[in-house]
């Protein structure tokens, strides 16, 4: 929890020695706890407060991080427990799972059709995350030659999971070169594991089946060195895990519960029958509260839906998602083609130009640097108007690359029509359809308006 | 070491509504369908309690509908044709509530009469046994000639009237004040509006109870995100003890999701998008799972399928 600056006061010397920068301890204090000074600047500050005060200033959820050589991915650190709160920072890694007894070239085919799939949304090139590898041989061999393959055709981080610490240690061996997180150290194993990981400097999941034993067990993995921990409470049903993951947010961010105070491992696919039913349980878990997923089914249409919906969870609620303004060409247009304006808004984008764009018809598409908000809201907020569509008409030297003066503003606002008829003289102003799915349509009839 | 679950207690509670009357209450229902009632968030059992699971809708057209995808008309069969064999089929597909959508034409030129929306409510009702939602074309004049003649013709049948906005909301709530119905209000994503519709609504005289608020929504990957926070928001405001956000939520994924090409079309999208059928009912199912985790009371589906995999859902939560 976070001090205010009286009780940081309390443990600076109080001595306003001003060596500091500030005129008085007290003003240091307050500047500590505003995060506008660093604790270093003090000279004087006695080991203990400082032990005391970093522990104050460390994150409610721990930062933890895995790593490939082609890729890293931090979960943690999340400050709220709803994103309109302040936003959500750290998306969840989306692993897939595969098994050391499978045959090898069936191991490699699974991680390479997981790790070579890309999706493109908002422009954005999403992908999985990483690849998790299960020993369910029990060999040392077996699972090393298994991480050996998966590394072979990837450079993204794993989770390396077995309970055999011997056989933990051969797939952390052939994991040469990455930051695996190690699943999982239990009541049974977590010395051998706490040490494995130690020297490797790797992160550790722990595994117990009720909080009460997940706290004593991280407790004493941290005991043996360990700061980079992961929780696998062990719920498995949507009911648990959104119940589980609920507790453990608010404990570590409402009661600054250290010992519970790290991300969260799941297993969407133990508790579904098919993909669909897994997608359902990897939402919730992107939703409410998970760090890593592990899937076990892998489809393209599965992995494209929750990628979007990882990235809206994790959109700034504050920031709305941008696209440059400015002139885009579309299906190679022509000085004759139609020319179309919206806002900047990323989701309204390419809302409208996937639609001309699957429509086959070429198209100039303006967009208006409306701050990132949608046609309607824009339109509301004074962003998009009359005056805001004309200046992005001439600005973006559209006239020059067009052989005719007809401009289509959406639906939404036809109110402006008028208006935009007297900013741009000379020009003919069609309203367009309400809705972007109906613009192939439109255009389609767009010659004969 | 004992850890001690932070439970939360909330002082607010969503106000629980019955919608559908049997014979014994005036109407003609098999059974009444109540909603809300929860004073907890969703599915957290250990803080409080969720009476009701939220409930499905299936939306139902009043003609075969010209911009549905083919996967759904491939699903429904022949029984949209007709919307009395649809009521019919979605009740045995699973159906909650039958949700009926009027169109502004009959048949693309001819418009839909108060006559036709009387016909149309009196096949539905006596098709299906479960309380049904009537949702007008979505234009003023129209509106509220449809909905009028639909609210008398289901008098004492306490159905759903929609959709209330604030441009267009008074002949709406009459006709529910003088026929003994609900009224769905909607707004556009955000927490104001829909609290002054509630208002607006509620100072005309329909009890709160009378009253079901549609935030709006989105479908995955289109803005869902926004619908969701505003959903969490009117959630928290009601469990904290605002009167004006304690009513029960309605949207529609299934409207929503549908209408995305994701789901819509098989064709001239990227190879990446995978398998349309599977695509198209993740993407429906998604949005509708997703808005259930941030308070949805009643969601609003196109395919039988979604319905399945939504209710199945729905159950586990529940599980205590």
């Amino acid at each position: 929890m976070a001090l205010t600056g009286l009780q940081i006061y309390k443990l600076l010397p109080q001595t306003n020695c001003k060596e500091c920068g500030f005129p008085t301890c007290l003003a240091f204090a307050m500047k500590l706890a505003a995060k506008q000074a660093e604790l270093s600047a003090c000279p004087y500050v006695s080991e203990e407060a400082r032990a005391q005060l970093d522990a104050a200033a460390a994150p409610p959820i721990r930062l933890v991080s895995v790593e490939g050589p082609g890729h890293k991915v931090e979960v943690g650190n999340e400050t709220v427990l709803f994103r309109h709160e302040k936003t959500f920072y750290h998306p969840p890694g989306l692993f897939v799972r595969v098994k050391d007894a499978w045959p090898v070239e069936q191991v490699k085919g699974a991680a390479k059709e997981a790790m070579d799939y890309s999706v493109t949304y908002v422009g954005m090139d999403l992908h999985l995350d990483g690849v998790a590898v299960e020993a369910a041989s029990g060999s040392p061999e077996t699972f090393a030659a298994a991480v050996k393959a998966v590394r072979e055709v990837t450079d993204r981080p794993l989770i390396l999971m077995a309970s055999d610490p011997a056989v933990l240690k051969a797939g952390l061996a052939a994991a040469d070169g990455t930051r695996p997180l190690l699943y999982a150290a239990t009541a049974e194993n977590w010395q051998a594991v706490a040490e494995i990981a130690k020297a490797a400097n790797a992160p550790v999941a722990v595994r117990a089946d009720s909080l009460d034993d997940l706290a004593d067990l991280t407790e004493k993995v941290k005991g043996a060195g360990i700061q980079d921990i992961v929780l696998d409470p062990g719920v498995r049903d949507p009911a648990g895990t959104l119940v589980t993951l609920t507790h453990l947010r608010r404990l570590a961010l409402k009661k600054n519960f250290r010992p519970l105070g790290f991300p969260i491992i799941t297993f969407p696919g133990e508790g579904a029958s098919d993909v669909i039913e897994e997608a359902q349980l990897a939402a919730e878990h992107i939703a409410k509260y998970a760090g890593f997923i592990v899937l076990d089914r892998f489809a393209p249409e599965m992995a494209y839906a929750l990628m979007a919906w990882r990235v809206n969870v994790y959109t700034n609620p504050q920031e709305p998602i941008k696209v440059q303004p400015g002139v885009y060409e579309i299906n190679n247009p022509k000085p004759d083609s139609p020319v179309m304006i919206t806002t900047n808004f990323s989701i309204t984008y390419f809302s409208v130009a996937n639609e001309v764009d699957g429509s086959g018809q070429p198209g100039w598409l303006l967009v208006a640097d409306a701050e990132g908000m949608s046609v309607l809201t824009a339109w509301a907020a004074g962003k998009f108007d009359a005056e805001k569509i004309a200046k992005t008409v001439k600005t973006t030297g559209i006239e020059e690359k067009i052989s005719h003066r007809k401009l289509i503003i959406p639906g939404a606002v036809a109110v402006l029509m008028g208006e935009v008829e007297e900013e741009l003289p000379g020009w003919q102003i069609l309203v367009g359809p309400r809705e972007a799915v109906d613009l192939p349509g439109y255009l389609k009839l767009w010659k004969s308006f | 070491m004992p850890v001690e679950i932070p439970v939360e207690q909330w002082p607010g509670r969503v106000i629980e509504e019955t919608i559908g009357a049997t014979p014994a209450e005036g109407g003609t229902r098999s059974r009444v369908v109540k909603v809300g009632g929860e004073n907890t968030l969703p599915f957290m059992l250990t803080d409080g309690e969720m009476p009701n699971p939220p409930r499905i809708a299936i939306e139902i057209a009043d003609r075969r509908p010209t911009d549905w995808s083919p996967l759904l008309l491939e699903a429904w069969g022949d029984v949209v044709d007709d919307p009395a064999k649809w009521a019919k089929a979605a009740e045995e597909a699973g159906a909650d509530l039958v949700l009926l959508q009027l169109s502004l034409t009959r048949d693309g030129s001819k418009p839909t009469t108060a006559a036709d929306a009387k016909a149309l409510t009196r096949a539905v009702l006596q098709a299906t046994g479960l309380p049904i939602l009537v949702f007008g074309p979505g234009q003023v004049d129209a509106d509220n000639e449809l909905l009028v003649a639909v609210a008398e013709e289901a008098a004492g049948e306490r159905i759903v009237l929609g959709i209330c906005e604030e441009k267009n909301y008074r002949t709406i709530v009459a006709a529910a004040l003088a026929n003994g119905h609900l009224v769905n209000g909607r707004t556009a994503m955000d927490v104001n509006l829909a609290k002054q519709l509630n208002i607006l609504i509620a100072d005309m005289g329909l009890p709160l109870d009378r009253i079901i608020m549609d935030p709006t929504t989105a479908g995955l990957g289109y803005g869902i995100e926004y619908g969701y926070s505003v959903m969490e928001r009117l959630r928290l405001a009601a469990l904290q003890g605002d009167k004006m956000t304690q009513l029960p939520m309605l949207v529609t994924p299934g409207f929503e999701a549908w209408r995305q090409k994701e789901a819509k079309v098989g064709e001239g999208v990227p190879a990446s998008w995978g398998d349309w059928r599977q695509r198209a009912i993740l993407w429906e199912t998604l949005t509708a799972s997703n808005l259930i985790l941030s308070g949805a009371d009643i969601v609003v589906l196109r395919h039988p399928e979604t319905v399945k995999r939504v209710r199945a859902f729905i159950e586990r939560l529940m599980a205590k």
